[in-house]
């Protein structure tokens, strides 16, 4: 999506562009380079080489409260990231001024409701640079959007014996909906092995590609350990075995530029409330000529054209897939969130993420006791980790203590703490307001938790 | 940080490290339940060996938690043993409301004793549920209810 002067649309140097260099096609998003593309968002580029923390930070009300008698280093993004000012008062105004059901009110309020929903799609769209708006459905989150292709798409296609492979790094919602069609239609779920770095087994995963996969669906970026995954690679992998590909974008919108027609997926799912939006709205974005042979997810308002008592037929897309009244207010303030992150430079963003990242991983590594879980060439923001003796719980109430929100536990992911054979990891992970300071206080905390334990 | 303290009281810290009756199954164990808080990922089994008159001979547990759970069962197992299983109960209840209301401690009805040191889980809601799996899972247990206990 931002494409950079030169068309690289790699990682800015950082102390990882040399492995990039030589780990072909882990880059994010994309794997492959376009070397003469014109600069298609010359709006995005930064103005200013640097990233000014501070300014984006105000941006953030929640930022400036103290917790516990410290001033709030929010490291829980993964889970959720902050809502800036804009998103919030996309909200209220919305409430305040516009409310209305859409695509059915003659009134003016029902007009600029709608009208607001249309061009939420049309930022969104461009954002990830689908080819059509009527490939980007509204669903309440990620989960959805994964459940809504496992019974739409594979429910009625799936035969017994035909696979499914996901990996070992996926989220429970990238897992359980497709355990419910494998029991529904008598398909197989496989599942690609990791190193122990957390990156995938690139070659098990091939092997395990085959005339009968028929569903890939995969993390872009893995929630519990921050891998990031060579997604094109894979893609082109699978549809050359006829597999049609589902990826599940959670953890990798906020992070770094995504195009899905770059990518060449049939499905890219993401939720709103990890892209600085709100919860209860996420996007699914398909490829159109798959939407339009799907049969509707759910029936209801707004998915027909026609009802009568002996059959009714459906509208087109994407409205198909939208039964009832959708999420207005969450589709508006969603669309504020992707044009706050269009108004950023997202390399600047990922730059200075990645660098938060390494002053944390270095920060971590210089702790006895700790162990970083998760050490592939290729991370987005996320520092999973575990102490010796101390369990995730306890590091968790300790740091909330001095104001440093971590997630503790096993992060929707349970078999991929198997593979590691932990119980659960504590783990920070980053959004483009985090700075050092908060990365001081984790350590402070840690340190502090030490001291308790007596480590 | 004096919170912390009083969460991390110095007895916890010590069960926490070395935990009571810990990994044990009483060679005559006649009661067992499984305790597991799958948001936490903390997992006890909670063994107690009950003879005919209601007394509870030996009891034991194992499995792996935080500190604050795994403390609480150590002490859990040091207070019962000897205790007849309708003073269970009481005892239950006012470990029960030492964790979640506000209670004086010391009252002429007090057999809570060492047990006195979880009073600082109170102050951390998102913890009690810590502090009560063993618990639970030892009123499962004398029960004989074969169900998972949960606490979340």
């Amino acid at each position: 999506m931002i494409e950079i002067e030169s068309g690289t649309r790699r990682f800015p140097p950082t102390a990882l562009s040399a492995e990039v260099a030589t780990a072909p096609s882990v880059s994010f998003p994309a794997a492959k380079e376009s070397a003469a593309s014109p600069d298609k968002h010359p709006e995005r580029r930064s103005s200013k080489g640097s990233f000014d923390v501070e300014a984006m930070r105000a941006e953030f009300p929640i930022l400036s409260q103290q917790v516990n008698g410290h001033p709030l280093s929010y490291l829980d993004n993964g889970a959720t990231t902050q809502k800036p000012q804009r998103v919030i008062d996309t909200l209220r105004r919305y409430y305040e001024s516009d409310n209305a059901n859409i695509h059915r009110g003659l009134h003016s309020l029902s007009e600029r409701a709608t009208r607001d929903c249309d061009k939420a799609r049309e930022t969104i769209r461009s954002f990830i640079n689908a080819s059509d708006q009527r490939e980007i459905i509204f669903v309440r989150g990620t989960t959805e959007a994964l459940n809504l292709v496992a019974q739409s798409y594979a429910r009625p296609r799936l035969q017994a014996d035909d696979e499914i492979l996901i990996t070992t790094l996926e989220h429970h919602s990238n897992i359980v909906p497709w355990q419910l069609v494998c029991r529904q239609t008598g398909a197989k779920l496989r599942v690609a092995p990791i190193h122990d770095s957390g990156e995938l087994d690139l070659e098990a995963l091939k092997g395990m590609l085959g005339p009968r996969t028929r569903v890939v669906a995969l993390t872009h970026v893995s929630n519990a350990l921050g891998t990031v995954n060579p997604v094109a690679d894979i893609i082109e992998m699978a549809r050359a075995q006829g597999a049609i590909t589902v990826l599940d974008g959670a953890q990798a919108v906020a992070h770094g530029a995504i195009d899905v027609q770059d990518l060449n997926c049939d499905f890219y799912a993401f939720s709103g409330h990890k892209v600085y939006g709100p919860t209860g709205i996420g996007v699914l974005f398909g490829r159109k000529c798959l939407l339009e042979e799907m049969e509707p997810w759910q029936g209801g308002g707004d998915m027909i054209r026609t009802v009568s008592f002996e059959e009714s037929t459906w509208n087109e897309l994407p409205y198909r897939f939208e039964a009832g009244t959708p999420n207005i207010a969450g589709i508006i303030g969603l669309g504020a969130a992707i044009e706050f992150m269009a108004s950023i430079d997202m390399d600047a963003v990922v730059a200075h993420e990645k660098d938060l990242l390494a002053y944390a991983t270095e920060a971590l590594d210089g702790l006895s006791n700790i162990r970083i879980i998760g050490t592939a060439r290729h991370k987005a923001g996320i520092l999973s980790f575990v102490m010796d003796g101390v369990h995730p719980h306890d590091i968790g109430t300790i740091a909330d203590q001095h104001g440093v929100a971590i997630r503790a536990g096993h992060h929707c992911a349970m078999p991929l703490m198997k593979r590691y054979r932990v119980p659960a990891t504590s783990r920070a992970s980053l959004a483009l307001y985090n700075d050092r300071k908060d990365i001081d206080a984790l350590v402070t905390s840690l340190q502090k938790t030490k001291e308790i334990f007596r480590l | 940080m004096s919170d912390l303290r009083e969460l991390y009281e110095e007895v916890i810290l010590d069960h926490n490290r070395n935990p009571r009756n810990y990994p044990r199954r009483p060679e005559k164990t006649n009661h067992s339940a499984h305790g597991f808080n799958p948001v936490c990922g903390d997992e006890f089994f909670v063994h107690l060996h009950v003879d005919e008159n209601g007394i509870i001979q030996d009891i034991g547990f194992d499995g792996a938690g935080c500190a604050i759970s795994t403390a609480s069962a150590s002490l859990m197992t040091e207070a019962l043993k000897g205790l007849h299983t309708d003073e269970v109960e009481r005892l239950f209840g006012q470990v029960h409301s030492l964790l979640t209301e506000e209670r004086q401690v010391g009252g002429p009805d007090d057999f809570l004793g060492k047990l006195t040191v979880l009073t600082g889980v109170k102050q951390y809601p998102m913890r009690v549920k810590c502090a009560t799996l063993a618990w639970h899972t030892m009123r499962a247990a004398i029960a004989d209810d074969s169900e998972t206990v949960c606490t979340e």
